[in-house]
């Protein structure tokens, strides 16, 4: 696909819910509030793993001003088993599975009044035992969360805990493996991190006998908000609209429901609008972290570098319901190479910690993070460059990737010869400084669509989409618009709609918005387009077909058609109500070329020797984005899941006790990176564009968290002179490694 | 829980001594977090800021007194503070965001009696003395004289500290502080000492006040630690003598925070590099 | 429980309110005077997107106490812009593009805007150290840096 000439793309204009984000006037979802409202409140279980025996609300419900008390016997068990773990993930039915459970909760007048409230429900608990390690879950005898959802395939040789198993790959390792000059086998962990955002999860609800309900809430998908609660509450579709607010981060940890069904429920039967908002405490203990794992990887390589047989087995740890994750990892472990023998698998493990949820490029970082260490040691090992080993190995168009598709038009050559060539590369390093790289993949996703534009008599555009605009979505998407219509960008107004103003759309993830979102707009535009053609012929008394749109006009398309000036969208719509009515342009689908996406990452890191401190020195990023619509928001994506990763990297860690309590559900004690922990992230934009889009269009956001894990601990190892194999790379980790 | 704004000390020493679950409020940044993270709040929070004086950086004999509801960044503001005892003024600004050096105040730091303290190990090397106002009248304690355990201090029912007295600082001398976070900031100390030098006219050692935070019970002064350094310059020697007295002395915890081995290593680490500091603000040459 | 009566002023407005004696001055602002700019992130002091300045200061509004304001002055986001004119902090974070889902805005532009009236000229580091208790998940920080920058040089007169 050749480079196309654009007059909008490419270009940075100010974002059209910018002006309402810097003077306070957005509305993310704890800024509502409605007349006559109630406040909730959630109880959580303090215990890993515990029955339930007995709660006895009735002091609670006593207490003036509480109006409704829920326990998980206000929920019926459902016929979808997946709707079911849901369900029971909000509100525990005869068990608490984790440390932050929901177990009851309460709707009353006033915040203090629903907080004093679930100080009077009493809990009986009957400790069970617990288990939040994952190779601890997998043995047999562990602790087992739920019976009979093993996965099939598996023996005796581990535990029910293990609810999935996937293998991927091609060739014969044994043969592989004995064409190496070098074979490194390496064991790593990484602790479970957080998305971090930064908006805690809160909704309002509103549902009323008749069954008609109204759910304002933050979340990246409203119609999965809506199919799930309407599950759960029973209620028909249509009935419960959504509307998604500002959304204040999500980064996948708000693709499902957590409060949505309990406040609906306390709704229903207080009969009145209840708002709910999570705590910090709770997003950490009650939310979709991300999966621990323990991971396996064995790779040979030949003196002069090329990879000739690669090996991963990914333990994944997801919490205490069935999940299907791993899967990601064993997919995107080796994407970024061309290999002849190759095998991945993967285990999901269940535990006794909160149900794992998307975590921007969900499963991928932690898998390509222990193949990157062991390329990065055996480039150490054979005394090779870390980039030309890589471009030597690199996945490129043609090339059958290990998870079994073959690539279309890809990136990863063109990045890694971009970050070869960068002066960041070939600068000198300082003294306990190490440069790390890694490569980095994902998958990108397309999905179901619904994109709805009027053009109105005024010469100005409206568009409706159904994803929730997270980094600014609502801008790429307006420029799209503009650019397929051929007129100026501020014609046009985007909104996001609720869940009756414009059909399904799947939920904003897998990078998905602006190529789906972008086709159906697209598709939209030419609708709009063919019918203002024709109301151009009709005017022009000339056949249809001899109508063409060029740079936002209607004319006929030769001398032959008919000699008549140009006719602007401005023109043809000020005169629609004459020529058959409104105009304007739909499309609903399900595009599916996404096109995957990967990315190189250069990092130097200084380690303190006497304290294990590491600093951030220099970040440089490439990324193949296809075609950056907006590209200060594509940068703003390579820097934001590059930090993510950094954190991931260095210091983010859920800690668990003994006792399978959550040690640190806090911004004090899990630690995000702040302000002054880095140096500015330098993005450089790879376009090859994406033959499955008419602009060209990659999905961008989650490729930039995959690299930075190996980039930076890559770099620590090269600057101690130590590998490491465990992440956090937290400093006395590091301290004691140096020794 | 009833809020009440104290007028004067006399009036705030009699609301805290008269029911069970008083608590003062200065800059209310360890007290609204413990309100918010326990779901319980005090009887009565006494509101200490209008008491008047109670927000006045004074001289004082020739040292400086420091009232309990100065902010942090009211001390980052006063020069005359900052030239006399920059470690301690350095301890106090790492408490916590911009936004919290709005609000949190030394003395309120002292009281919370948190091991991890950064104002502590400082106030204990410049050998600052509190004074508390009680129901028996006022009296003057050393800081080191108040320290007792984690979340303790030998404060009684009733006992408000109204202010802090850093002494005249001698002649050739300099005090800094140093501590050890995962990040660069937003962080509990992990291990964090505070030195306190006094250097004869050749530029040696006269005197010396070594701290640690982070790393035992309550911060610690480290006698053996500052011995290693008075008659010296710091050299090599005397640097790892500090240290590993500086290790000796710590009796830490393993936490989520740091592990026993890391903190005793550390708190060397950050004590002989507060050294160097203090040493060459004291004019001392390396 | 027996509320308190509190008068103040908010963005130069005469304001009282009742409140409870704990109730937060965060709370306060958003659930009695309707001014919603200021978020909650983490209620403990920990991510400053409820920063607002109170007599002069920067301060979470999360550790305040309602009941402390009496006769204080408070300043919120919403009081930032004048006469549909937005302050160079807001101006430049939107033409940097220095946002993208907007939740930790608000405290950064107050914080910003503190900054800025402390130290006309910033280096990089003093942005880096005096946002640190900001948390933004989103951007990196680099865009944001570079905003706060470039509006120090703005209204210093200067190009960036």
């Amino acid at each position: 696909m050749s480079k196309q000439d654009f007059k909008i793309l490419g270009t940075r204009p100010i974002r059209p819910d910018g002006l309402d984000k810097v003077t306070g006037k957005a509305m993310f979802g704890a800024d509502k509030s409605v007349t006559g409202m109630l406040h909730a409140r959630i109880l959580r279980s303090p215990h890993a793993h515990a029955e339930i025996v007995s709660i006895d609300t009735s002091k609670a419900k006593a207490l003036p001003g509480v109006k409704a008390v829920i326990t998980g016997a206000d929920f019926d068990e459902l016929k979808n088993r997946w709707t079911g773990y849901t369900s029971q993930n909000c509100m525990a039915q005869d068990r608490a599975l984790y440390d932050g459970h929901a177990v009851a909760a309460v709707a009353a007048i006033s915040k203090s009044i629903a907080a004093a409230a679930l100080k009077l429900i009493e809990v009986e608990y009957n400790l069970l035992p617990h288990v939040t390690d994952v190779d601890e879950a997998m043995k047999p005898g562990a602790p087992v969360l739920h019976v009979g959802v093993k996965a099939r395939k598996l023996g005796d040789e581990v535990s029910g805990n293990t609810v999935g198993y996937y293998s991927f790959g091609h060739g014969d390792l044994e043969t592989g493996f004995a064409e190496a000059d070098e074979v490194i086998e390496r064991s790593f962990k990484t602790a479970a991190t957080h998305q971090g955002y930064i908006e805690p999860h809160a909704c309002l609800a509103d549902l009323g006998s008749d069954g008609r309900g109204e759910l304002w809430c933050s979340t990246q998908g409203h119609y999965n908000v809506r199919l799930i609660c309407a599950e759960i509450l029973d209620i028909e579709e249509s009935q419960l609209r959504v509307t998604a607010s500002e959304i204040g981060g999500g980064f996948g940890g708000k693709t499902t429901v957590f409060i949505e069904p309990v406040a609906l429920m306390l709704s229903r039967k207080s009969g009145k609008p209840v708002k709910a908002v999570m705590t910090r405490d709770e997003v950490f203990r009650a939310s979709g972290p991300t999966m621990s794992s323990s991971m396996d990887i064995k790779i040979g390589m030949s003196k002069d570098g090329r990879i000739t047989a690669a090996q991963a087995k990914l333990r994944y740890q997801g919490g205490a319901f069935p999940y299907q994750m791993v899967m990601m990892g064993a997919m995107s472990a080796f994407a970024a190479y061309d290999l002849d023998h190759v095998q991945s698998e993967g285990w999901d493990v269940m535990t006794n910690r909160p149900k794992m949820i998307s975590y921007r490029a969900p499963g991928a970082p932690m898998a390509v993070y222990a193949v990157e260490a062991v390329v990065d040691e055996l480039c150490q090992k054979l005394e090779l460059d870390p980039i030309d080993t890589r471009l030597k190995n690199a996945a490129r168009e043609g090339t059958k990737s290990s998870y079994g598709p073959t690539f279309k038009a890809i990136g990863l050559v063109e990045a890694l010869e971009a970050a070869k060539a960068h002066p960041h590369y070939s600068a000198p390093l300082a003294e306990n400084t190490g440069r790390g790289v890694s490569c980095g993949f994902w998958f990108n996703f397309g999905g179901q669509v619904s994109v709805s534009m009027a053009i109105n008599a005024d010469g100005t555009v409206n568009l409706i989409e159904g994803n929730p605009d997270i980094g600014g979505s609502r801008a790429s998407i307006s420029m799209m618009a503009a650019e397929a219509l051929g007129i100026p960008l501020d014609r046009i107004r985007t909104i996001v709609g609720d869940t009756a103003s414009v059909g399904f759309s799947d939920v904003t993830d897998g990078s998905r918005v602006t190529f789906a979102v972008g086709i159906a707009t697209i598709n939209a535009a030419n609708a709009a387009i063919k019918e203002m053609c024709k109301r151009a012929a009709m005017i022009w008394e000339i056949d249809e077909d001899a109508v063409e749109w060029v740079d936002g006009a209607a004319q006929p398309t030769g001398h032959n058609a008919g000699e008549f000036p140009p006719m602007s969208l401005a023109e043809i719509a000020a005169v629609s109500g004459k020529t058959g009515g409104p105009i304007a342009g739909h499309h609903e689908g399900a595009p599916d070329k996404a096109g995957v996406s990967f990315g190189v990452h250069l990092v130097d890191v200084e380690v303190d020797p006497e304290t294990g401190f590491t600093a951030v020195k220099r970040y440089t990023a490439f990324q193949d984005v296809g075609k950056a619509i907006h590209p200060a928001y594509v940068e703003g994506q390579i820097q934001g899941g590059a930090v993510q990763g950094i954190g991931w990297a260095l210091n983010e860690e859920y800690i668990y006790g003994e006792d399978g309590r959550l040690q640190n559900p806090g911004f004090l004690d899990y630690r995000i990176p702040v302000a002054s922990d880095l140096p500015m992230i330098d993005p450089v934009i790879i376009e090859v564009p994406n033959p499955g889009h008419p602009f060209g269009v990659r999905g961008c956001g989650e490729t930039a968290i995959v690299p930075p894990l190996a980039a930076v601990s890559n770099g620590v190892s090269r600057a101690i002179g130590k590998r490491m194999f465990e992440l956090p790379m937290s400093p006395p980790k590091i301290l004691k490694a140096i020794g | 829980m009833r809020y009440i704004v104290a007028k004067n000390s006399r009036d705030a020493v009699a609301l805290l001594g008269a029911g069970d679950g008083a608590q003062p409020i200065a800059g209310g940044t360890d007290v609204l977090v413990q309100m918010k993270l326990s779901g319980v709040a005090p009887s009565v929070l006494v509101d200490l800021k209008k008491i008047p004086g109670i927000r006045d950086i004074v001289l004082e004999d020739g040292g400086i007194r420091i009232g309990a509801c100065v902010s942090g960044a009211e001390m980052g503001e006063n020069d005359a503070l900052k030239n006399m005892w920059p470690g301690v003024v350095e301890a106090v600004e790492l408490i916590g965001s911009t936004q919290v050096q709005g609000r949190a105040t030394m003395v309120g730091n002292l009281c919370n009696g948190s091991p991890a303290a950064d104002s502590v190990p400082a106030l204990l090397a410049a050998e600052a003395i509190a004074r508390i106002e009680g129901q028996d009248g006022q009296r003057d304690i050393p800081v080191f004289g108040l320290l007792e355990g984690p979340g303790r201090t030998k404060l009684g029912k009733g006992d408000l500290i109204t202010s802090v007295l850093l002494p005249k600082a001698a002649k050739n001398s300099a005090d800094a502080y140093l501590r050890f976070i995962p990040r660069t900031e937003m962080d509990i100390a992990v291990a964090s000492a505070g030195v306190n030098l006094q250097l004869d006219e050749a530029g040696v050692v006269a005197a010396a006040k070594v701290a640690l935070g982070a790393v035992a019970p309550t911060a610690v002064l480290v006698e053996d630690a500052a011995a290693a350094l008075i008659g010296t310059r710091l050299d090599e020697a005397a640097v790892k003598q500090c240290a590993e007295a500086c290790e000796k002395a710590c009796n830490p915890i393993d936490d989520k925070r740091g592990t026993i081995e890391f903190r005793t290593k550390v708190a060397g680490v950050m004590a002989t590099r507060a050294a160097k500091i203090a040493f060459q603000r004291a004019g001392g040459l390396l | 429980m027996s509320k308190i009566h509190v008068s103040t002023y908010v963005n130069g407005d005469a304001v009282e309110f009742l409140c409870e004696p704990g109730e937060t001055l965060l709370d306060v602002l958003r659930d009695r005077l309707n001014l919603t700019g200021a978020k909650e992130g983490c209620g403990t002091g920990d991510c400053g997107a409820c920063s607002v300045m109170l007599d002069g200061r920067l301060v979470a509004s999360c550790l305040v106490l309602g009941a402390e304001v009496e006769g204080s002055a408070v300043e919120t986001v919403e009081g930032i812009a004048t006469d549909d004119a937005l302050h160079p902090v807001q101006k430049k974070l939107l033409e940097h593009a220095a946002l993208q889902c907007g939740i930790c805005t608000p405290g950064i532009v107050v914080a910003a805007k503190a900054l800025l009236e402390k130290n006309a000229d910033p280096s990089e580091e003093e942005v880096r150290y005096w946002l640190a208790g900001n948390l933004c998940r989103c951007t990196g920080y680099d865009k944001i840096i570079r905003a706060v920058l470039d509006a120090a040089a703005e209204m210093r007169g200067v190009s960036a």
